[in-house]
Order: C-alpha cells, then structure tokens, then sequence
C-alpha cells in the first residue's frame, strides 16, 4: 500500500505572534512548527503503515526551509520526502495551493492521500477537498478513526452532533484531526536516518498536468484587499474589591444593563 | 467567464435530517442585505430527500426563490452527490454570490464545489459586504465596483483579512455560524419554488454511509443561548462547575467553557467556545477563571456584556471585558448567586 500525505510548516501561533512595524507577520521571528493536524495525519498514515505495511510518502509546498518538516516526517517514520518550493508557486490561496500539489501528486502512485483538516496559519480546511477533486477521487473530511478493508477504507468522519462511519474505494483522500491521535515523537535512529535519507525537489517543471494560469499569486481567484492586526474592542472597567463588593459591582452592573 | 452573465446571491440552505439549519437562516439574513446592494435577489438552494416542504420556511426567513434538488441519493449528507447538486446549480443558474455554512458539511462541499466550479472560496467569514477592488483606487489598475468583500480571521484570531474574488464566478465564502443575524421570520411569506435534478450517477467518489451514530447530548445549544456563564481551567475540578451551574441557572442561561476545560476532559466539546470550538454572541458573557487566550476571545468578544472573574489581575480576558473584577471565583460566584436569587425574587 502506498499512503501519501501532504504536511505545512506552519509558524506556531500558540507562542504569540510578532509583528512587523508595518503590522504584517513577522514570520522570520516565529518559530515553525510542522502543523498540528497535518502531524495527526502523518500519524494515521504510520500506525496504517505498522498495521497493514506501507509506503509513506510525505510532501510539502513552500519555502526551502520547509524542508525542516519533511526531515521531522522522516525521522518520525515516513520513508520518502518530496518538497515543492518554486519562486512562481509563491503567494498562492488555496485553488492555486490544491492545483500545484494535485501536479505533483500525480507523479505518485497512491492508494491513501491524507491531509490534515486545516492549517493554524489559515484555518481553511480547503486544500484536501479541493485536492480530492483536482485528482477525481473520493474526500472524507474530519476522520477519527481509519481502517483498512480489501479494496476499501472505513473511517468514521465527524460533525457537529455525530458520525458517520463511511465507507470508501481507494485511492481516497482523507482530511485528519489532531485529536485523532497522538502523534508519536521523532527517534535518535530516526533523526539519524532522516539525515541520511534523500529529499526530492521538485519545481513547476516537474508538476503534472497543470496549467501555469492557475499557480502561485496571479493563479489564485481570491486576492487580499487589506490585512491587518486585529483590532479588538478596548477593555472596559476592571476592579479589585472584597467578594461581597464583587458581588454588588456585579449586580449592580447586570441592573444599570437591565438583564435583571 | 463572461462575469456580467452571473447574478443574484445564492445561499446553501444546509438540511440535516430534513430540519433546515440554523446557519442558512443566519445566511438568508446577511444574503438580504448583500443583494439590496446589489439590487437583486435572494436565492436558497435547498438539496436533499423530500424537503421541499422546507421550502415555506426559507421563505419566511427571506428566500425570494428556492432551487429544490430532491433525490434519493441525497439524504444523508455525501460529498459527491451534494457537490454534485450545488456546481450543477451553479452552472446552469450563474449566481454572482454563493454563500455556504462553514459548518462539518459546508467546509467540505464548499472547497468541493469551488474546485469544481473552477472559482474562489473564503473560508469562515465573519464580515461580508458590497465594495470596491481595490479598496482605493490604483493607478494602472481598473478599480471594480459591486465586489463582494470577505473578511475573515486568520493566525488563530491574530490577524484579519479581507479578500475578493474579483476575476472569478460566483463569489463564494464560507460564513461562520453565529455571526450573521437572522431577520425576524415573516409569516406566510412565500417564494418562488423550481424543482431541478441534474442526475446522479453513482461512481468511484460516492462513499457508503454504514452508519449513523449521534451522539446523545441533552445540552442546549450554547450558541442559542442569551446568558452564558463560561468556565475555564482556573474552575479547578469538572464537581467545581457546579457553581457556575448554580448561577446559570438563577439567570436562565447556560454553562460552557474553554478548549482547556475540554482538553482535560471536563466538560464535552459542544459546551467550547472559541476559534475550535463555536462562536457565541450572547447578551451576557460570564468568563470564570478564562485566561483569554486569543483563540478563546475570537469566539466571544461579540457578545454584547462580557463579566470576567479571575484572580490574575494581568490575565488577557480583562482586555476584552467590560467589567472584570480580580478576585477568588470560589469565593464570589457562589455569593453571587444568592445575591441575584434575592434580586430576582424581590423584583416579582
């Protein structure tokens, strides 16, 4: 079996976020991460692998440097990496991101693609749906838990109030949520063997049956009008009395504002 | 593409259960304001098996015209034969705007569609309005009028962004639930029905429901509530949330709480709030022993009143609150509730 699964280096939001003095992002005083959903899927695709014997395959889109998480990848168990880093591929919303990893995808043979739900940069949940349907096969979104029968997987796929447990012909893509596992750590052999094993790199020349009017920025319908910090209401009032004075401030504010 | 052929907005009128959501009221009511702008028409698509009974309901929330696509393979919700119904709608009736739930279902049809349909998507939207790209007129480039224009969270709530779509058809954005408001329902409204089925033909992408299974919550919806008294991890222990049960219940609201109090398996997951969990708007927000971590405020710094209680007086939640008090949660919540149990039983 051959799993293939897309993963981002993503900057870890959870230890704040700087900015430049323009108030865009300053990526470069940022520690990346490998995303968090996208471990989870890396996750699923290696217990797939302990279980049934597989080839995992992981690539990433972005930067040189992204191929940090493809060596984390490795060193966790994957066997092969594949970054896609080119200057015209850059700046691309998530049509442009699905169409350029879809083009390297078809290079691959695959029985599983998995994504990770969403990345905590851009919170879509779009490029593993929309890659689904550059590649003409079945998504299941939000899975927590991946089995494999015959031909098939079953994997339950989550909403809001229950699941279902779905059934699906491979090849398939399937999305992945961080609470789905527990991502197992990187090993010192590991490490070593990631260090050793070979990364490919491909460019736009080497994406499959893709047209360059839907890569990089001017290939993405969506553009940004404005971006900027997120500009909060002000605080209000905040004091520091005995609990019987907290409970009357409280009181009397929940009065003046008629709730009771 | 020739874009002037596309218009009207068009909103997914999202069925579970043959019970009309309640994000495609929310969306009816933003589609409304969208298209008075735009001076054109409210347009639900409602897909499914044998609802076009829901059809009256849509209307009253303020659909002009229901597209019905009704077939036995859409009864339960499948990406295929969903995605199916909503890009042949697409195609055949070009609307200008199509806005889908960013709901478990319409996060994986809407990217479906979009790459289908070969357009743009905005994912969670939070502000959608009727501008100009670009925003300010740029020399050298033709600055478009009528644009729909998406804002939306990003960086886990840090930063926002406003995006168009101003090359492609239809406009497409995923909205948030909880944010839109719903008009209020006019009664015996009535819209202009069509029935359309485009054929479905089972293939390789139509997956096998082997199961259903619900989960059994006896909770009321925390989006729905008008009082939420909210507890984090400085509540301590899930037997502690007792006395936030104690004060919702004085004033007819509800308890949920923060992903930390989720994470440490306190409370079930549809009681969080926050940028993974759901976005509330009530008319009072208790936050108890919340820290404020960003991703926590992105989903309830819309609430109209927000009270925090927390014992660091450096705590972020203190910047969101209109009235925060620095104090022992253990100590005053409970002397709350009596005090209002008294308040409440001397005012009838």
């Amino acid at each position: 079996m051959k799993i293939v699964v897309c993963i981002k280096q993503v900057p870890d939001t959870k230890g704040g976020v700087k900015f430049n003095p323009d108030g865009t992002l300053d990526r470069g005083a940022m520690l990346t991460i490998m995303n968090p959903d996208d471990k989870a899927g890396l996750e699923a695709a290696l217990r797939l692998k302990d279980q049934y014997g597989a080839e995992v395959t992981v690539v990433t889109m972005g930067l040189p440097k992204a191929e940090e998480v493809l060596r984390e990848a490795m060193a966790m168990g994957a066997d092969k990496g594949i970054l896609v880093t080119d200057r015209v591929l850059g700046g691309a919303d998530t049509w442009a991101t699905s169409t350029t990893l879809a083009g390297a995808i078809r290079n691959l043979d695959y029985d599983i693609i998995i994504t990770g739900r969403q990345a905590i940069d851009g919170d879509t949940a779009q490029v593993g749906p929309q890659i689904s349907e550059h590649l003409g096969i079945p998504v299941i979104s939000y899975a927590q838990n991946i089995k494999i029968e015959g031909d098939s997987v079953i994997v339950e796929r989550q909403f809001e109030d229950r699941y279902h447990v779905l059934k699906a012909k491979m090849p398939c893509l399937i999305t992945a949520l961080s609470e789905l596992n527990e991502p197992r750590y990187m090993t010192p052999g590991g490490i070593f063997d990631a260090y050793k094993k070979e990364i490919t790199v491909w460019g736009r020349a080497d994406l499959k049956d893709v047209d360059d009017a839907n890569l990089g920025l001017q290939g993405s319908p969506t553009k940004i009008a404005k971006a900027s910090d997120k500009v909060r209401k002000g605080a209000g009032e905040k004091v520091t009395l005995d609990p019987d004075e907290s409970v009357s401030y409280i009181v009397d504010k929940l009065k003046v504002k008629h709730v009771i | 593409m020739n874009l002037e052929e596309y218009k009207g907005v068009y909103i997914f009128a999202q069925q579970v259960d043959n019970e009309i959501s309640s994000i495609a009221f929310e969306l009816l009511g933003k589609a409304k304001d969208l298209a008075k702008d735009l001076n054109t028409e409210v347009t639900a698509v409602l897909i499914g098996s044998g609802v076009k009974g829901l059809a009256d309901q849509l209307a009253e929330y303020g659909a002009d015209k229901v597209i019905v696509v009704d077939d036995p393979e859409l009864k339960d919700y499948r990406t295929e034969p969903y995605a199916h119904a909503l890009s042949s709608v697409i195609e055949k009736y070009k609307p200008e705007i199509m806005l889908v739930g960013a709901t478990a279902i319409g996060r994986d049809l809407g990217p479906r569609v979009s790459a289908r349909v070969a357009t743009g998507l905005t994912a969670d939207c939070t502000v959608l309005e009727i501008g100009d790209f670009p925003l300010q007129a740029v020399p050298g480039q033709e600055q478009l009028h009528n644009q729909l224009l998406m804002t939306r969270p990003a960086f886990g709530g840090n930063t926002i962004a406003t995006i168009a779509c101003p090359y492609n058809r239809p406009q497409m954005a995923t909205v948030r639930p909880g944010v839109m408001q719903k008009i209020a329902p006019v009664k015996g409204a009535k819209a202009v029905v069509e029935e359309f089925n485009p054929g479905f033909t089972p293939d390789n992408k139509y997956v096998e429901i082997l199961d259903i299974v619900k989960a059994v919550t006896e909770t009321v919806d925390i989006m729905d509530a008008k009082i939420l008294v909210s507890g984090g991890r400085g509540v301590g222990s899930p037997e502690n949330f007792k006395i936030l049960e104690d004060l919702a219940e004085v004033l007819g609201g509800t308890v949920s709480c923060s992903r930390a109090v989720v994470d440490s398996g306190w409370k079930p997951k549809d009681l969080q709030v926050g940028q993974t969990g759901k976005t509330v708007r009530p008319n009072v927000y208790f936050a108890i022993g919340i820290s404020g971590a960003i991703q926590h405020v992105a989903g309830m710094e819309e609430s109209d009143i927000i009270i925090a209680i927390n014992k660091d007086a450096d705590a972020p939640i203190f910047d969101v609150a209109d009235y925060g008090v620095v104090g022992d949660l253990n100590k005053i919540v409970p002397k709350l509730t009596e005090a209002l149990k008294a308040e409440i039983a001397a005012a009838k």
